[in-house]
């Protein structure tokens, strides 16, 4: 698996993201300038604050020339992940349903909170057995998981629910506590929480390398 | 065109003494004109020429194994292996911080990583050391603490460097002026280390970065007064205002040019603007340096020659390259959306000369401005009254141990730090091996699998009752935390907090805690790479406590044997390790009993902590104990509550109280350990320094049976106290 990891100047947790990709597959830094995605299997946009964020997180980044390629390479069945910052620039292209707001307490809030993977066959979680926990690092402002009733609904009925946090975990106000969503097709999948930062026992957890693995099995499929 | 010419009240209201200004006049053969007033007086400043502390600084230890670069650059460097050095410097925005907390603390932590990547070190964490007045009383120090914080994180968090460590008193000493320290650390390739010294007569000075406005004008706003004929308000001051966004890309494309080699010297444009900036640049390559100010990008067109000059807009960087470089360098800029301008030459003249559309404004000599600046002898005297009035006093001496342990355990100097570092990103650069309150120090995994460990102390309240055996017990507290993850220390960094130096007794607190450290820091093989001065801090009612802040780097052979602080298995042993004497002098109890200071503290024995500091970290080196706690604030017995609660799991400790049961559980003294292990480890532990098992890890409660009384307490009602600080970020 090729990974291309997308870098706005404003990106802080893409070289993360490089070294856990880096342990399923090979890797490409992805600048926001450019329009080639240069053959990769699988997109990351990675956590930070893409062009400073002062306007609303990702409101800038999801016109970026890069991301006008990320939502063709989406629409096209590619594989795309985003994490946090990540999460909140597909939400505003449109790849994924739902905002992501101010957390409730709002404060930029980092702690180490445990997921339930809802769904266990998705291309981002068929490495994880059904109802694992998963101990992943979350750290934002803006987390908080907004849709209206309807598409809350629509979203849990359809399997798009993906991960949730645990009873006491959601901090930062989440409906419903969801932590992470995918698109109806299944090849787009943002969270919040970081799994990116859980792949090395020495710095935490090595839960989220779970993501990572499942999306080489997504991959291989296609392009072995 | 004539110019009407500053004179002696303008030098006076600048802060330059008449026998300052009359040297200037020397100097330069004539009065000087408004750009070079403006510029002598702000490099003859305390911050710039640390003309109070330049004497005593010299006596501190600055060379050692480790060392790279020592006090003088940017930052100072330490060798990490292979090929790697680690950076590192403290400095403080006191004044910023205590007039707009937001702001002030986001930009010291904007100016450090600065300074960090100056010399060719990428950032890879933050530190910081924060004071504020009580916050059980004072709302202003509440609102202080909650914005300084939120601008630490606000900056650092949005940069994507991590932080990972810090502390924070609160003391009524700094009700009017608190202190906001920030620390960072940085890693580079040896080879790339970065000096600030100009070089190659006929090189391009080129300024990158944010443009450059009136906010921050300092001292020199009063040149707009009403006697230069000038009185515009729009020359007031404003108060800088941090961008992490371009800082983010300021630093990418600094590393970036470093990287290809394109720059011959670089230096961060911090207090005191362009003026520090390339005077420090020029007086150490020994050249000249000539600036046209109409060629810096500005933010508005009509600013006057003196007042591009001293800016202290942030998030800009200045740099000398080749002429035949420019346009690469020019090009990365662009890369990075970050505007440039080449802005002067380097000649071989000496000279600074000024000049604003060609026409030459100001011309003085280097050495003049850097070097010429008068240094003053302090005149230290050890005051005869109590400087400081009482604490309140929270306890009222009927309580019983269980409670004094409770009342401890939520005081706001010993709760849990949670509700501050949950604010902070303190994981991002997958470095992070200790996080905020699972070990006494950072630890961050470098690539040869050996590891940092980084901390930061101070103790104003124990420096300010004995400036000397006080400032001993920082530095030894510090080198004990790097003790306790296994790491032994490379150097030192520190950061001087005090009041006004010409006052006799302020005199004396700055001259004993230097003697102190630079003692101290020999002992222990941790030598001064760099630092920072901050004086007058001062309010209406007093100095604020004299507070060195004391920061070190470690290095830990392997990063997998990391200490922890917490308790880790039921059955396991807990001793009491090291020359422990504990004394309630100073300590926080007698703070919370609102006794007066005492006029000294108890004698330390350098040497034995240093030995039984040795003795701990090779234990944990060895992976022959679970756990190691420095005992600080609050004694053994708050000890056990952290190492407890930090690892989720009970203990029954049974304590010999000799003469006082309160001072066995509450005193305070350096060189005290909390460990626990098997106890044929222990008993090692025993053949290098003093080992005494006091009890056993297991179950929900800690016990604490000293003969007479006994202390019995729920973890759960121990933790629901020590989130005491909880209130404050509700």
């Amino acid at each position: 698996m090729k990974t291309g990891i997308l870098r706005f100047p404003g990106s802080c947790d893409e070289l993360d993201a490089q070294l856990a990709a880096q342990m399923v597959g090979e890797t490409v830094m992805l600048w926001h300038g450019d329009r080639d995605l240069q053959d990769v299997d699988a997109v990351i946009v990675p956590g930070g604050f893409s062009y400073g964020d002062y306007l609303r997180a990702g409101a800038i980044a999801r016109f970026s020339p890069v991301m006008e390629s990320v939502i063709e390479f989406a629409r096209d069945g590619g594989l795309v992940l985003g994490i946090c910052n990540g999460f909140q620039v597909l939400c505003e292209a449109g790849l994924l349903p739902g905002a992501l707001l101010p957390n409730a307490n709002r404060r930029f809030t980092f702690r180490q909170v445990e997921l339930e993977v809802v769904e266990g066959d998705t291309k981002f979680t068929s490495a994880c057995p059904p109802g694992e926990l998963l101990s992943i690092p979350a750290k934002h402002g803006s987390g908080r998981f907004y849709a209206d009733e309807a598409t809350l609904d629509q979203l849990e009925a359809g399997g798009q629910v993906v991960v949730r946090y645990r009873p006491e975990q959601n901090f930062n106000g989440s409906l419903r506590d969801i932590a992470g969503v995918r698109n109806a097709a299944g090849n787009v999948f943002g969270l919040m929480p970081h799994p990116e930062h859980a792949v090395d026992a020495l710095t935490g957890s090595t839960d989220g390398l779970r993501i990572f693995e499942s999306m080489r099995s997504a991959t291989q499929g296609a392009y072995a | 065109m004539p110019e009407q010419l500053p004179g002696l009240k303008d030098a006076l209201a600048l802060g330059l003494t008449e026998a300052e200004y009359q040297l200037v006049c020397e100097k330069q053969g004539s009065p000087p004109n408004q750009v070079e007033l403006a510029m002598y007086s702000l490099l003859w400043s305390e911050h710039c020429a640390y003309k109070h502390s330049k004497k005593l600084l010299a006596t501190l230890p600055t060379e050692g194994p480790a060392v790279v670069m020592g006090p003088g650059e940017n930052a100072g460097a330490v060798d990490v292996g292979d090929g790697l050095i680690c950076a590192f410097k403290v400095e403080s925005h006191n004044h910023p911080s205590a007039v707009e907390p937001f702001q002030g603390a986001a930009t010291g932590v904007g100016g450090i990583l600065r300074d960090i990547f100056a010399i060719g070190a990428r950032p890879i964490a933050v530190l910081d050391s924060l004071r504020f007045g009580e916050i059980e009383q004072s709302e202003r120090s509440r609102y202080l603490l909650e914005h300084a914080v939120a601008g630490i994180g606000h900056y650092g968090n949005s940069i994507g460097v991590p932080t990972v460590g810090g502390e924070v008193y609160f003391e009524a000493a700094y009700e009017q002026n608190c202190l906001v320290n920030a620390r960072a650390l940085g890693l580079g390739p040896r080879e790339q280390l970065m000096r600030s010294a100009a070089a190659g007569v006929g090189n391009v000075v080129l300024i990158y970065g944010a443009s450059t406005g009136r906010d921050g004008i300092g001292g020199a706003s009063v040149l707009a007064s009403a006697e230069l004929g000038e009185a515009d308000d729009d020359k007031r001051p404003t108060v800088q205002v941090g961008d992490p966004f371009e800082e983010k890309k300021l630093m990418e494309c600094s590393l970036e040019l470093l990287e290809l080699g394109l720059i011959v010297s670089l230096q961060d444009l911090g207090a005191a603007g362009l003026t520090s900036s390339a005077c420090e640049m020029a007086s150490k390559g020994e050249v000249g340096i000539d600036l046209e100010v109409r060629k810096v990008p500005l933010r508005e067109a009509d600013m006057e020659p003196f007042e591009i000059m001293v800016s202290e807009s942030q998030e800009r960087m200045l740099c000398v390259i080749e002429p035949s470089d420019v346009d690469a360098v020019r090009a990365i800029c662009d890369k990075w959306e970050v505007s440039s301008a080449a802005i002067g030459e380097v000649t071989d003249t000496r000279l600074m000369r000024i000049f604003s559309n060609g026409e030459l404004v100001g011309e003085m000599p280097v050495e003049a401005l850097v070097d010429d600046c008068p240094i003053y002898d302090l005149a230290p005297q050890r005051p005869s009254e109590p400087l400081y009035p009482p604490p309140l006093a929270r306890l009222d001496g009927s309580e019983d141990l269980a409670a004094a342990l409770l009342a401890l355990v939520g005081s706001p100097n010993v709760a849990s730090r949670r509700p501050l570092f949950e604010q902070y990103d303190s994981i991002v650069q997958s470095r992070t091996v200790r996080r905020p309150e699972q070990a006494d120090a950072a630890v961050l995994a470098l690539p040869n699998g050996t590891a940092l460990a980084v901390s930061i102390d101070g103790n104003g309240r124990r420096v300010a009752a004995d400036p000397y055996r006080g400032t001993l017990g920082v530095v030894l507290e510090c080198a004990s935390n790097l003790a306790c993850v296994g790491a032994h220390p490379l150097g030192t960094t520190n950061n001087l907090n005090f009041g006004n130096p010409g006052k006799p007794h302020v005199a004396w607190q700055l001259s004993e805690a230097v003697r102190a450290i630079a003692e101290a820091c020999t002992a222990l093989e941790a030598p001064i790479v760099g630092g920072n001065v901050s004086l007058y801090n001062e309010g209406a009612s007093g100095p604020i406590y004299p507070t060195p802040v004391i920061g070190m780097v470690g290095l830990l052979p392997d990063a997998t044997r990391a200490g922890r602080l917490g308790f880790v298995e039921e059955g396991e042993a807990i001793a009491l390790v090291g020359p422990f004497q504990p004394s309630l002098a100073a300590s926080e109890l007698s703070k919370l009993r609102g006794e007066q200071l005492p006029t000294e503290l108890p004698e330390v024995d350098l040497e034995a902590v240093r030995d039984a500091q040795v003795a701990v970290r090779g234990a944990v080196r060895d992976g022959l104990i679970d756990s190691a706690h420095d005992i600080a604030e609050g004694g053994v017995a708050t000890a056990l509550v952290e190492c407890a609660l930090a690892g989720a799991i009970g203990a029954a400790i049974e304590i010999d109280p000799g003469g006082d049961a309160w001072e066995a559980c509450f005193g305070e003294a350096p060189g005290g350990f909390i460990c626990c292990g098997h106890p044929t480890a222990l008993a090692q532990l025993g053949e290098r320094t003093k080992v005494t098992v006091i009890g056993k890890v297991g179950g929900e409660r800690l016990e604490i049976d000293l003969g007479s009384e006994k202390i019995e307490l729920g973890l759960d009602q121990l933790r629901q106290r020590h989130r005491a600080l909880g209130a404050v970020f509700q």
